[in-house]
């Protein structure tokens, strides 16, 4: 068996005449979470449609645990272990928590035409499901409605760990969620990672990314500018190379320009100067996440 | 947000952010709650004004659970579906033309009658497999497609019934059903030995010849508790019942962890035109008689009744006890206004007040069960 459980050699995709992604190389491995970073457009979702089943490579290798493999169907890459929580999280929020843990996977008792949904075998799985990612759920028979998003996530990602996932992709897991959600959903990925599995974080904020990740895949404009050890860069490297990197250094030293301008200007008075700071202060909070 | 934060940190083992939900509030959360509390209002408002008028003895609870039970077995089927979400309003259209399908062939073609019910039962349900079939490729609101079924079927009905029997009310069914096996089970009566014996030691009114008023339970009460006790477990306690809520709530969450919702919902399509047949065979077999325009507006009353019963219009939240809440107080009102002696000109504005009031209250309980409060 292979180090790796899945790897790309090379691999690209092209939609008609677009190249949604060119010579990508990518290994995951058990236990790891492997980041994958990049600015909208750079074909982080279409990369991760490829290892879930969606799309086939239009050249390259696709291979999970070592061996060569063609994914048609995103029933298959389930199948095989390969499960992604998108980002509508596939839940349906006026369904009870755990009538949305076992929907479509229905635990039943019984035999024949009297064969029933367990409801109270699944109610105990679901809330140690959670309770094993740290959600506590006092009534399972609650409506999802009335969770958080950040409880959600979790919950999405709960379900795919019960029914076997061994590859576990989240798309953008933080993006619609606070500071402390987005915290307890990192705290998830880290468990886990913990369990062995192995985890492909999209995001592309650096700042949720880099506690959690153990590897780096950057991509810019649908090719790989590398994949980096967490031991290797810096955050701020990482930040860097992302094609927002760069640019919010340049908005950054041009503000910085704009306030110097400001405060020589004496004429100009204390109410540009106060807007330009509070531009700065807005843009670095921006850059913090 | 800080307060938050620091209080998670104390890590303590209950959720300080869930409060105690007392029984009342779980209670309030329920889809059938509103029209529970209907129907004990109806029946506390018939007691006081119609008391003494017979409303409530043995004929008179038969005359309005009969009624209820009608409308019963057809807010069943368009419980499920609504569940769904979807409607089908062809089912009173279908309440016509599977009573014809019954009448001519038995009546016309001397067919056994049980062999009539048959067809009508297949030829239904594969229309209403058609229906559902339209729908799911098509993505159409099922309220057109069905909408368009309900004058296909109104029209069928009534220009095959001419072009076959130069009418449009055929009778004298029940002479031909006399000893056929199967339609006792949809004309019969239940329970007749028990009321024979009520009558004799008195415990029910009888007439001068001895023979019980009520002389047995009509089958479409038997057909209507039967269906609802399956379909309520159906519902709530299988595989199929998550899936039927799954397709209503979020089709395409549903569909992305592989609930086969299409297959779902033509089913429940099908459904619907067995509980109009069953509804038809009911009433056929029992007085005999098919007409082109039977199961007039029955789509409408079903859809009320259900709406009643706390299901949203827009699937994925309701319950079969709730839609048969709703069917009785239908009935309830719709008999009891004729034991009170008020016109039943006012029965039609008292639906539509229901109707109301029963939509207002269903949307509050849903921004109660869905939003974080």
């Amino acid at each position: 068996m292979s180090e790796f459980i899945i790897e790309l050699k090379n691999v690209s995709r092209y939609f008609g005449s677009v190249i949604a992604l060119q010579d990508i190389n990518m290994q995951v491995k058990l236990g790891e979470v492997h980041c994958l970073l990049g600015d909208n457009g750079a074909g982080k979702s279409t990369l991760i449609k490829t290892l879930a089943g969606v799309h086939k490579p239009s050249e390259g290798e696709f291979l999970y645990e070592g061996k060569p493999m063609t994914l048609t169907s995103p029933r298959q890459a389930l199948d095989l272990g390969i499960a992604t929580v998108y980002q509508d999280l596939a839940l349906v929020s006026l369904m009870s928590v755990t009538r949305n843990f076992f929907m479509g996977r229905e635990l039943t008792k019984g035999w024949g035409p009297f064969k029933y949904f367990d409801t109270q075998t699944a109610n105990k799985i679901a809330v140690a499901g959670l309770a094993e990612m740290g959600i506590e759920v006092r009534d399972p028979e609650q409506a999802i409605g009335t969770m958080s998003g950040g409880e959600r996530q979790c919950l999405a990602i709960a379900r795919a760990i019960h029914f076997g996932a061994k590859v576990l992709i989240l798309d953008e897991p933080t993006a619609a969620l606070g500071v402390k959600q987005s915290a307890n959903v990192l705290k998830v990925v880290a468990k886990a990672k913990a369990r062995g599995l192995a985890v492909i974080l999209i995001t592309h904020n650096v700042h949720h990314a880099y506690p959690v990740a153990d590897r780096f895949t950057l991509l810019n404009r649908g090719q790989s500018l590398g994949t980096f050890l967490k031991a290797d860069v810096t955050r701020e490297e990482v930040l860097e190379m992302m094609a927002g990197g760069q640019e919010l250094a340049d908005l950054e030293s041009e503000l910085a320009e704009f306030q110097r301008a400001d405060s020589a200007d004496n004429d100009g008075g204390n109410h540009a100067l106060d807007a330009g700071q509070a531009a700065t202060n807005s843009m670095q909070k921006a850059a913090n996440g | 947000m800080s307060t938050a934060s620091i209080e998670s940190t104390t890590n303590s083992r209950s959720d300080e952010r869930i409060r105690e939900v007392s029984k009342i509030k779980k209670l309030l959360n329920r889809p059938d709650f509103g029209a529970m509390s209907g129907v004990i209002l109806v029946f506390i408002f018939f007691a006081f004004v119609a008391g003494d008028s017979g409303m409530f003895a043995a004929d008179g609870i038969l005359n309005w659970s009969t009624v209820s039970a009608q409308l019963g077995v057809l807010a069943v089927g368009a419980c499920l579906l609504m569940i769904a979400g979807e409607f089908d309003l062809s089912m009173g259209s279908m309440i016509g033309f599977a009573g014809m399908v019954i009448a001519i062939p038995a009546l016309y073609w001397d067919w056994p009658v049980w062999s009539s019910i048959l067809l009508a039962f297949t030829t239904a349900m594969a229309i209403g497999w058609f229906i559902g079939y339209i729908v799911v490729r098509t993505g159409l609101p099922s309220f057109i497609v069905s909408l368009a079924f309900l004058f296909i079927l109104r029209g069928l009905t009534i220009a095959l019934s001419i072009l076959f029997t130069n009418k449009t009310i055929v009778s004298g069914v029940d002479r031909v059903a006399e000893n056929d096996w199967l339609a006792p089970f949809f004309g019969g009566e239940f329970g007749t030995g028990f009321f024979t014996w009520l009558a004799s030691i008195g415990a029910i009114s009888t007439y001068n010849d001895g023979s019980p008023l009520v002389s047995g339970i009509p089958m479409i009460i038997v057909w209507c508790v039967v269906l609802a006790v399956v379909a309520s477990w159906v519902l709530f306690k299988t595989s199929f019942g998550n899936w039927i809520f799954a397709a209503g709530g979020d089709a395409k969450a549903a569909k992305n962890v592989g609930v086969p919702t299409d297959r779902v919902k033509i089913i429940l399509f099908m459904f619907t035109a067995f509980c109009a047949t069953l509804y038809a065979s009911c009433q056929v077999l029992e007085f005999g008689s098919a007409a082109a325009d039977r199961g007039l507006l029955k789509e409408f009353e079903a859809i009320i009744a259900v709406v009643i019963g706390g299901a949203l219009l827009t699937g994925g939240y309701g319950s079969v006890l709730g839609a048969l809440f709703g069917a009785l107080i239908f009935g309830v009102v719709q008999m009891g206004i004729f034991f009170t002696g008020i016109s039943s000109d006012w029965f039609r504005v008292f639906l539509g007040v229901m109707l109301l009031a029963a939509v207002l209250f269903n949307n509050f309980v849903r921004k109660r069960i869905t939003q974080a409060s």
